[in-house]
């Protein structure tokens, strides 16, 4: 399904990312997915957590600067081809990838990625069309 | 031995210059005052006619010129000629709505060329030397100004203009220069490249003249090590000709202001007043021959010192020392005019705020400009490729209203320190002063 996840602006600098690692602690958030993207001098940190709302809440008030994206949570069967299968729906709706990436859960069946896509609705239709596991938010915090 | 390019002048007793200056400033007075009218109303409003000045003595009681007048004047408000008599036009680096168009005309420009001569000469350049001009041509006075000194003077001219260093090199080398032309950084530069590629004993370099940016003794001892020449300044601005105003002859103490063309006066910034020679204030400039763009009393903003103390040189041209600082916020990156303003015009036009940041830097004798920028939720987006090309955006729309480059870093909210609800605008971590 689509799953909210939350990018925040982090400077590149010595320590940016303990204080905001801090922040979310102090405020008990827990994440189940992320993924750093880096240029020369800033990154985005792209965090799928329990509680959105919350967060949200917390970031702003701290002032960091951050959007939240409509992105796909899916299930992939953990086995050879588990990934290409998922990418072939894709190209065959010719659905532009934007990016992707893995995070850790703790069955074992199955890895589970996050597709971030130009167009999430046409792309969820697709996948579960295709017979593809596609997982919510309030799934994600029991995987 | 020292040379001199116009011995009479430039060794003349001081009361003889001064009688030339009067002379001169009467005529001009008068000039300007009838064929400027935005210059004759300021006199009006303050009360002074051309019979009212009888000499320098009475040069206080003209009213000031300052840059904002003369974008009120754009294009051709302080015109003081037929445009038909004009031969030429050069202008300064900067905004439509910074910019200053100067306008010469034939004796303008000879007489331009004769202070850049009398730099050129003072730095031991004759007719049989080869200057190497690597000063911007075009619009710039740099390039043009040099080049003209170097024709009066005979000496075989490069008009190498600036960048291209592979270029400069094999002409330095090949045609054996003796006299190079440039800003401190880029002769700087220009010596680490010639170490590098092993050239020291190709180069016949014996003396440099470079201006037109801020460079302190150390930088100068680093130069004519690096170079082995003896390398002096040269200070100048647009709008009262350009580069030649005052020239550093070999004691290296100071320029010599033409003084025959160019009164100079020192005042309180704070309060126009006009100070003693030998303190530290504003440097204002009367030009006394100029046809074309006659500007009298105009503020150039730099703060320095003027000396009349006995040269080792034997000239008596007052001498003024480098700048050591402005009493507007100009900022002089790469030889270029910045004014923290036109910054936070593009800022605005692009929607950002107007929490920014300039530092100016200097790495390996070459300046560096940031400008940082707060980022905003609404500029904020989950795309590096958006991001990029915004920041992208903002460094071309700098690069079109500076001249120069910028790099444009984005931070995150209230980085950027406040001082009494109020930014420091510029951090120069130069020390050039």
């Amino acid at each position: 399904m689509i799953v909210k996840q939350i990018s925040v602006f982090v400077e590149n600098r010595p320590g940016k990312m303990a204080e905001l690692a801090e922040v979310l602690y102090q405020h008990q958030i827990d994440m189940r997915a992320m993924s750093m993207a880096e240029t020369k001098d800033f990154g985005i940190l792209r965090l799928i957590v329990d509680d959105t709302y919350k967060t949200s809440t917390v970031l702003k008030e701290e002032g960091y600067i951050f959007s939240i994206t409509p992105v796909l949570a899916v299930a992939v069967p953990d086995e050879p081809g588990g990934l290409m299968h998922i990418l072939e729906v894709l190209k065959d709706e010719e659905i532009n990838l934007e990016y992707m990436y893995a995070f850790i859960a703790r069955r074992k069946d199955s890895a589970y990625m996050i597709f971030r896509v130009e167009d999430a609705e046409h792309a969820k239709k697709a996948l579960v069309s295709r017979g593809i596991k596609l997982v919510c938010q309030s799934e994600l915090s029991e995987l | 031995m020292e040379h001199y390019y116009h011995p009479e002048i430039e060794c003349a007793p001081p009361e003889k210059l001064r009688a030339l200056q009067s002379e001169r400033l009467c005529a001009q007075v008068r000039h300007v005052y009838d064929n400027v009218p935005y210059y004759r109303r300021l006199m009006e409003e303050k009360g002074v006619a051309p019979e009212d000045i009888h000499g320098v003595e009475d040069l206080h009681k003209l009213p000031f010129l300052t840059k904002d007048d003369l974008r009120e004047a754009y294009p051709y408000g302080l015109l003081a000629v037929p445009l038909s008599d004009c031969v030429r036009i050069q202008s300064t680096s900067g905004t439509t709505g910074r910019r200053v168009v100067a306008f010469y005309t034939q004796e303008d420009v000879d007489l331009w060329d004769e202070c850049c001569a009398r730099a050129i000469t003072a730095a031991g350049g004759t007719k049989d030397d080869v200057v190497q001009v690597s000063y911007g041509y075009g619009l710039f006075t740099g390039g043009p100004g040099l080049n003209g000194g170097s024709h009066k003077v005979g000496s075989l001219t490069l008009p190498m203009s600036s960048g291209n260093t592979e270029r400069q090199l094999q002409f330095m080398c090949d045609l054996g220069a003796t006299i190079l032309c440039c800003t401190p950084s880029y002769a700087a530069y220009l010596g680490e490249s010639i170490h590098e590629r092993g050239l020291q004993d190709e180069i016949k370099l014996k003396a440099g003249i470079f201006g037109a940016e801020a460079w302190t003794e150390e930088m100068r001892q680093e130069i004519q090590k690096s170079l082995g020449i003896k390398a002096y300044d040269i200070y100048g601005l647009t709008e009262i000709s350009g580069p030649g105003v005052s020239f550093e002859c070999s004691e290296q103490t100071g320029m010599h202001i033409n003084e025959d063309h160019f009164i100079a006066e020192i005042i309180d910034p704070n309060t126009g007043e006009v100070l003693p020679e030998g303190e530290k204030g504003e440097l204002v400039f009367t030009s006394i021959t100029k046809k074309a763009f006659p500007l009298l009393r105009y503020r150039t903003r730099d703060i320095c010192v003027l000396s009349r103390k006995k040269c080792s040189c034997g000239r008596t041209l007052i001498k003024m020392s480098k700048p050591m600082g402005r009493s507007d916020d100009m900022l002089i990156v790469k030889g270029v005019n910045v004014f923290p303003s036109q910054i936070e015009t593009v800022l605005l036009n692009k929607g950002y705020p107007a929490n920014y940041q300039i530092v100016v830097t200097r790495e390996k004798n070459s300046d560096k400009l940031e400008v940082q920028v707060e980022m905003t939720p609404e500029m904020f987006s989950d795309s590096i490729g958006d991001l990029a090309a915004r920041e992208k955006e903002l460094v071309d729309a700098l690069k079109a209203m500076l001249g120069i480059y910028a790099k444009v870093q984005l931070v995150a909210p209230r980085t950027i320190a406040r001082s009494e609800g109020k930014a420091a605008r510029v951090i120069d971590k130069r020390n050039l002063y």
